[in-house]
């Protein structure tokens, strides 16, 4: 009797799964013919078969150059900070059930944005070391907003309204430090602003992919936990989610990813913030936000890069693309949210 | 279905620094309908909450089948006994069948894939709630009373042997609520599924409850079949309210009626003959 039942349930399961795996393809290849793009086309153009012959490591000198150590490393570094950003930005959406809840508006890349200028400008460091740093401060960030919203476990709006608050206090440190540097560094120090991928270097990519790939792993194996989390935390618990040991797992995650990203490339301004809404917009009900806002992450930060370099009127970092994208969104979600308490 | 023992020691919860069990026992009937009642945070839903886990005990313990309930593993746990909690919350926009599904968590592991087994369950949990006709719709369009159907659908689709259910018939209208205690009164009957809830209306209390048990700061007042702990005596303790109990000439069952300060006829406030 329950048999049409169940074939229904099952046709409509999988029909949901082919639609998430077409979703990811579609977000794969947009990705993907980015990039390529980027890499042929510039202030010149470069034929493929000229990137594939040095790709393939003939001397070539003039493409070595504008694709080998120019566009090549920028596009990696854009694509590797923009998955960051985006899983590690939709993951600490998902869990407190706010799409304001993303980790640059609660701090956590100024956190770590804070330490890479403080260990740039006034010890002097460079390297690793940065990175390390960095990421330390997001942490220290996380784990003191979320200290400093706990009452009774943690509601996502104090926590948000906490986030601001330090937001706003890290931004003053980094403005404060950038305005005793002295002014040859300027250009470098604009990057902890607003978020650049300008003069990236091949070995930057290296620490990234692997924070990415560790950081990246221990999110995706805790997928199942964190969608259970949308019905409210005491639902996810009687379904037998162990609640705080996945918040904590997942918050050291998304921290890991976003602020190795932010040591290298600087706050990409909103791509934390705007990937999750808007793979949410695309994937629909379909299936697990995850994936698909990481490469719209990624999607994001290699279109915004090259429009702040070829497409405006003059040259801007990937950061101030990206910001005048997500603000506007900023307002509406605030409006929106007031209006209806809205959810992801 | 195996009868399981829940069992309460001694119990203290609450958060922060105040306590709001101070010191309950309870023993929860294994196969029965057990309804908890009491005035305004008496400590109800928190004691649901601590008798599933979500809070942890101060003093006391939750024993489920002799262990104490942190003891046992959280899927385990999962499997055994399940809670539907006062404000579930639904993703935006996410359907009918899709949400039931999220009841199959515990029974799943980290990669494994979707079993017939699991597709049997959210069916069964669809027809038995008769939510099978809005499997496709998305859950914001439906009404109060179909909407708590689905979540206790998704509940069933957990299939724990034990289920605790906090006011699950707030909000609803007077059909509604008796649509929803007459479907988990057909759960406990043909599955024999232990049910504990929290009800605000007296009377659909006593008429639906195997096992009654009237809360009181933080304390079990008194705890028995309806007919002897539904009493004026206690109603006024319990509640400070002065009433008349009658028989529900529909059900057989006690019934409450509250005395106020108005509209009374002469004989209501005299005493009883």
């Amino acid at each position: 009797m329950l048999a049409p039942l169940v074939d229904s349930i099952v046709t409509n399961r999988r029909r949901r799964a082919r639609r998430h795996r077409r979703v990811l393809g579609l977000l794969l290849t947009l990705v993907a013919a980015t990039f390529v793009l980027t890499l042929l086309l510039g202030q010149s153009f470069t034929p493929p078969q000229d990137i594939l012959r040095m790709l393939m490591g003939e001397d070539m000198p003039g493409v070595a150059f504008t694709v080998g150590q120019l566009r090549l490393p920028r596009a990696i570094l854009a694509v590797l900070a923009g998955l960051s950003f985006g899983l590690g930005g939709v993951a600490f959406q998902i869990m407190l059930r706010n799409p304001l809840a993303s980790p640059d508006i609660i701090g956590i890349s100024w956190g770590a944005s804070a330490a890479a200028v403080f260990a740039i400008v006034v010890l002097g460091l460079k390297g690793p070391i940065v990175s390390i740093l960095a990421v330390s401060a997001g942490l220290g960030v996380a784990l003191l907003v979320y200290a400093l919203s706990f009452r009774n476990g943690v509601a996502g709006t104090r926590l948000i309204l906490v986030g601001i608050g330090v937001s706003a206090m890290l931004e003053s440190v980094i403005a404060y430090i950038l305005s005793t540097a002295p002014a040859w560094t300027l250009q470098e120090a604009l990057r902890w602003l607003t978020g650049s991928v300008n003069g990236a270097q091949l070995g930057q990519a290296l620490p990234l992919l692997m924070a990415l790939a560790v950081f990246g792993g221990l999110l995706l194996s805790r997928a199942r936990d964190l969608e259970a989390l949308r019905l409210g935390d005491d639902t996810a618990a009687a379904l037998g989610v162990r609640v705080g040991r996945t918040r904590v797992l997942i918050i050291i995650a998304a921290v890991g990813m976003i602020a190795s990203a932010t040591a290298i490339s600087g706050p990409i301004a909103f791509v934390a913030f705007l990937s999750g809404p808007i793979a949410a917009r695309i994937v629909g009900n379909n299936g697990s936000l995850l994936l698909p806002a990481a490469l719209t992450g990624a999607a994001l930060v290699l279109v915004g890069d090259y429009c702040g370099q070829f497409l405006l009127p003059s040259r801007y970092p990937v950061g101030v693309v990206t910001g005048a994208l997500g603000a506007p969104y900023l307002i509406f979600l605030i409006v929106r949210v007031n209006r209806s308490g809205g959810s992801l | 279905m195996k009868p399981h023992t829940l069992i309460a020691n001694g119990l203290s919860a609450g958060y922060g620094e105040t306590l709001i069990l101070d010191g309950l026992d309870l023993i929860v009937p294994p196969g029965r309908i057990t309804v908890i009642v009491g005035a305004n945070a008496c400590g109800k839903s928190t004691l649901l909450r601590t008798l599933s886990r979500l809070l942890p005990a101060k003093k006391g313990q939750v024993m489920l089948d002799g262990k104490s309930i942190h003891r046992i593993p959280s899927r385990d746990l999962a499997r055994t006994l399940g809670l539907l909690p006062q404000s579930p919350i639904a993703p935006e926009g996410i359907t009918v069948a899709d949400l039931v599904s999220r009841g199959r968590h515990p029974h799943q592991g980290v990669f494994s894939r979707w079993t017939r087994e699991d597709d049997e369950a959210v069916a069964a949990a669809l027809a038995a709630t008769k939510t099978d006709d809005l499997a496709e719709r998305p859950i914001d369009e439906l009404s109060g009373g179909q909407r708590q159907r689905v979540w206790i659908a998704m509940a069933l689709a957990q299939q724990t042997d034990l289920l605790l259910l906090d006011e699950p018939t707030t909000f609803l209208d007077i059909s509604h609520q008796i649509e929803v205690l007459d479907l988990l009164t057909d759960l406990n009957q043909t599955r024999g599924t232990t049910i504990v809830m929290v009800l605000h209306d007296l009377n659909l209390a006593a008429r639906y409850a195997d096992y009654l048990v009237a809360m009181a700061k933080g304390r079990l007042h008194v705890a028995g079949p309806p007919e002897t702990v539904l009493t004026e005596d206690h109603v006024r303790r319990v509640f400070g309210l002065e009433s008349r109990i009658i028989i529900d000439p529909t059900s057989g069952r006690p019934a409450m009626l509250p005395i106020g300060r108005h509209r009374m006829t002469a004989s209501a406030t005299k005493e009883p003959v």
